[in-house]
């Protein structure tokens, strides 16, 4: 089993949702996290005291798969999350060693 | 956190001052006798159309500050502190409510010397049913004492904007109390009592721009000085964390201060209906004023802008708003918009203090302003026989206004670096560096915003 992290824009959230709808991923996990790679901040000022923010918005979406699903996945949310701009974010794959199904006790694959 | 006390001291520090209150208190109520308020006529002829008005004018000039100056200043403060702030606000409210009933009207508003009312009204005894306060000779004395309350409560609760996210709270009603009674009282009865020595002098200040903004700004900034500057001044963000508050706030301000200015005709009559025409006037080109100012100097519009403006020109309007006409409200909104935004921008970041909502900004300089503003366009067909300023033949009165907020300015710095050094050196008037970076919603109320 491996997780699939992906950092994205937050308006391309419905997008991604879809796409890896469409290849058979059904669960996932979203939060609002803020971050930045070379995507440069913005300037807000407030009665002439200026405050230059780096941290962006984004959206992290995590999900737990079957190996064989992984790289459909990434290659859903890769072409679903692209703008072609700076800032698009960035996918991660990381290994998981179990997974539970807390209502019925299954483990392994069966549990994603 | 240290002990506060042990258990005996402590019920000793409550339940001392507790009981000394009752006992003061009931000792009072069997003694009381009705006294007649020296009014020097018969009987007093109550206008129930002034009397309605001024009531709804009690909760107009209320609401400016709970919720309305909660709100503004809240949503400037990062959220962390925005409890903090709020509660501010409300404490204030309270405390000052309490310490005008028992001293501070009649500090302010009977007759004593000319640099302070008497005794004659302690605790209110001797305020019936039938008295007037010879100020508003056409509304019950308790409406009256409640319109004055409310601008009692305004003035130091505009005070908290300077010292945001970083005073004691406990150190913050002592300072509060000490300087209602020792400031905003004598102060007020000097520009409004009867035999008050700047009203004498003839000063024209209708509502209060040196009795509550200059007052609350000069006092705000000796606080800023005195309390120094918020742990990453500077350095490290604090944009406001809800300019919507912000904008709500300033809007009930708006609204409210219609009870502030119109209200203080003490009547519901012309000079009433032009007030509130001035002030909206006023308050609608400084938004615009500042606005436009901000916009050709930064490229963008900001909603913090134009309600700081707004609230730049009610500020400035405050005392000229039973004195002046429409064409002088367009004038004073301009200046107001234009010199409030140099001032809390340009001048904070060139003087370098950490008034941190601007109390000194935008009311000690707004006030300022639209006081001296008063002595220029001062006409008498609004405010009445002798209340003229420059435009109207009169250029002694610019004089006058600058005496009273010379005199304004010289005794609140004074008296208020005094009250604070005072707590300073007793309760301690800063939190710790850890409160503060933390935020004091949590460490002094217990509570947070999620």
């Amino acid at each position: 089993m491996k997780k699939v992290e992906a950092i994205i824009k937050p308006f391309k959230l419905d997008e991604v949702k879809d796409a890896l709808h469409e290849v058979g991923v059904t669960g996932m996990t979203v939060s609002e996290v803020k971050g930045f790679g070379r995507q440069k901040g913005h300037t807000e000022v407030y009665r002439g005291a200026e405050y230059v923010i780096d941290f962006l918005p984004k959206i992290k979406i995590e999900v737990v798969l079957d190996d064989a699903l992984v790289e459909r996945a990434v290659h859903a949310i890769q072409d679903a999350a692209r703008t072609d701009k700076i800032g698009d974010g960035k996918i991660f794959v990381v290994p998981i060693e179990q997974a539970v199904r807390i209502r019925t006790g299954e483990q392994g694959p069966d549990a994603v | 956190m240290r002990p506060f006390f042990r258990c005996w001291q402590r019920a000793l520090f409550v339940g001392g001052p507790v009981a000394a209150g009752l006992v003061v208190l009931a000792a009072s109520s069997a003694l009381a006798q009705p006294a007649a308020v020296a009014t020097g006529a018969a009987a007093p002829k109550l206008d129930s159309g002034d009397t309605a008005w001024m009531l709804t004018s009690v909760a107009l000039v209320l609401m400016m500050t709970i919720p309305g100056l909660a709100l503004f200043y809240g949503g400037m403060v990062r959220k962390m502190n925005v409890l903090s702030t709020v509660m501010q606000s409300f404490a204030v409210t309270c405390l000052v409510t309490v310490l005008w009933t028992v001293i501070g009207y009649s500090f302010a508003f009977t007759t004593g010397s000319p640099f302070l009312g008497g005794l004659s009204r302690f605790l209110l005894i001797g305020m019936t049913m039938q008295t007037v306060n010879g100020l508003a000779p056409t509304i019950p004395e308790s409406v009256y004492m409640c319109f004055q309350m409310t601008f009692a409560i305004i003035t130091p609760a505009l005070i908290c904007g300077a010292i945001a996210d970083r005073m004691k709270f406990s150190a913050l009603l002592w300072f509060i109390g000490l300087w209602s009674l020792f400031v905003y009282a004598p102060i007020a009865h000097w520009v409004w009592g009867a035999d008050g020595f700047l009203n004498r002098a003839g000063v024209l200040d209708f509502a209060g721009g040196t009795v509550v903004h200059v007052n609350s700004g000069v006092a705000g900034l000796m606080a800023a000085l005195v309390l120094g500057k918020r742990r990453g001044y500077g350095t490290e963000p604090m944009a406001p964390h809800n300019l919507v508050f912000s904008v709500l706030g300033a809007s009930l301000l708006w609204v409210g201060w219609f009870g502030f200015n119109a209200g203080s005709a003490t009547a519901a009559n012309a000079n009433a209906g032009m007030a509130m025409t001035v002030t909206q006037i006023a308050t609608a080109t400084a938004a615009l004023s500042w606005m436009f100012a901000e916009w050709s100097t930064r490229g963008k519009p900001s909603v913090l802008g134009i309600i700081s403006g707004a609230v730049a020109g009610l500020v400035a309007i405050t005392p000229a708003s039973g004195f002046v006409d429409p064409r002088g409200a367009l004038i004073i909104g301009i200046a107001a918009g234009v010199v409030c935004y140099w001032s809390t921008t340009g001048l904070k970041h060139a003087m370098g203090y950490d008034d941190s909502l601007d109390a000194f900004g935008v009311h000690g300089i707004g006030g300022a302003l639209g006081a001296i503003l008063t002595g220029v366009l001062a006409v008498a067909w609004v405010g009445g026989p002798g209340k003229s300023g420059l435009i109207d033949g009169n250029p002694r009165q610019v004089v006058v206004q600058l005496y009273a907020i010379a005199v304004t300015v010289v005794y609140d710095a004074i008296v208020s670096l005094i009250l604070l050094k005072l707590v300073d050196v007793t309760v301690g008037l800063r939190v710790d560096g850890d409160i503060e970076r933390e935020g004091l919603d949590l460490a002094i109320h217990g509570e947070a915003v999620q």
